[in-house]
């Protein structure tokens, strides 16, 4: 039984992994802030979300895995909110250039 | 070489690297960005070194509200262009360096001339525990056998509320901090200042309660407090209340001054100052640091919210 939750660990944490290294590389290589953005929030929805998934069967009991998955619903929340606004504010820039 | 050690050996190089970049880089508000990521890189440190009381507020001092302050402060600049007028002279700029390099070599020399195995208090003080009936040694160091330095701080914060708004103009005296936020009452952000603050007062409330046997405390859940406060207040769903207002002023020394009576009760009838009675050690802890909450909350977001600059009559 453990044996199994290790290998969901390792499957769903590698992934998770995946998705922040492509994210930075997104960052780090697209050619304006929309585009950027659009790679940071796949690594914060999807990446956050996979290392919590992963996680989870490693967690303590109930009340840990609940903690777990409310700091990924925090970082989808504050994720979803910081890159509305940044989008709004490069948008606000482009039009006033 | 175990994962762990290499972890920690790329997470002390980026570390110094960003440390390095936020002294060089021209642009303050570059060196803000990277002093944020400087502040939430140590805070993993310190969750390395298993010190995760440290870690949460570095966290969110050190990464959350003083990124926030330092944000203010080179938007500030940038409106007076102050960096670009005026570059100090090579004396001055010569005697920073050789200033910085003399702290620097002095703290390298504490560190690594340290006896192995270092001085600790970390045995009795766990050994001690029992006496106040909290299990977190940290909590235990800072509210009974350290109290007198965390109540000497909270005055360090009064002070520091005096002198920031000491900067306010006679005319705006009293008045509200900071200027009136306007924002889309729509908008993205003043959806997320109404749908976080009810879970964030209840985390940081979390953080307060579970200082006492676990890793957290007055001075963490106090931060998450403020934040809520200041989030609303950015997001134009809030003002600032103006200085002079009575309830506001007794939230800012009601920390300090709860732990000033409960220590001098302690020297009249007590032991000494700040000795809490075996008994009442618990609830009397839990007391003041109901108090300091409350005015660690309202000392921080006034704090960022600034001097004030608006008169409170209309």
């Amino acid at each position: 039984m453990s044996f199994v939750r290790d290998m969901i660990t390792i499957a769903a944490v590698s992934a998770g992994a995946f998705f922040f290294l492509a994210g930075t590389v997104g960052l780090l290589r697209f050619p304006d802030a929309l585009t950027r953005l659009h790679a940071l929030t796949k690594a914060d929805n999807l990446g956050l979300g996979l290392v919590v998934l992963g996680l989870l069967p490693q967690a303590g009991g109930l009340r840990d895995g609940l903690k777990l998955v409310s700091i990924w619903l925090l970082g989808l929340l504050a994720g979803a909110t910081v890159s509305q606004l940044i989008a709004r504010a490069a948008r606000h820039g482009e039009s006033t250039r | 070489m175990s994962i762990a050690t290499v972890f920690e050996i790329v997470l002390a190089a980026l570390v110094l690297g960003l440390g390095i970049w936020t002294i060089v880089v021209r642009e303050t508000f570059s060196a803000t960005v990277g002093f944020v990521a400087y502040g939430l890189l140590v805070a993993l440190i310190w969750v390395r070194l298993d010190a995760v009381d440290v870690a949460l507020t570095e966290a969110a001092i050190g990464g959350g509200l003083g990124g926030v302050l330092l944000l203010g402060a080179a938007a500030r600049l940038r409106d007076a262009d102050l960096m670009a007028s005026k570059t100090p002279g090579k004396v001055i700029r010569a005697s920073a360096a050789a200033l910085s390099v003399l702290t620097a070599a002095a703290l390298a020399d504490a560190v690594l001339l340290l006896p192995d195995p270092a001085p600790t208090l970390a045995p009795p003080a766990v050994a001690n525990a029992w006496a106040t009936g909290l299990s977190n040694p940290v909590t235990n160091v800072l509210m009974a056998f350290r109290a007198m330095d965390t109540m000497l701080e909270k005055v360090v914060l009064m002070l520091a509320i005096v002198g920031v708004w000491s900067l306010a103009p006679d005319s705006a005296w009293g008045g509200r901090p900071g200027p009136r936020h306007q924002a889309d009452p729509n908008g993205v952000l003043a959806f997320l200042a109404r749908l976080l603050p009810p879970v964030g007062i209840v985390v940081g409330i979390y953080i307060f309660w579970t200082g006492a046997d676990h890793p957290g405390g007055a001075f963490q859940g106090g931060a998450i407090l403020a934040s809520m406060w200041l989030l609303t207040i950015i997001a134009g769903l809030a003002d600032t209340a103006p200085v002079s207002r009575r309830w506001l002023r007794f939230i800012l020394v009601a920390g300090p001054c709860l732990f000033l009576v409960v220590g001098l009760v302690g020297l009249l009838f007590g032991a000494a100052f700040l000795s809490y009675p075996l008994a009442l050690a618990k609830p009397l802890i839990l007391g003041i640091e109901v108090a300091m909450i409350l005015t660690i909350a309202a000392t921080l977001a006034l704090l960022l919210a600034g001097a004030p600059e608006r008169s409170a009559k209309p």
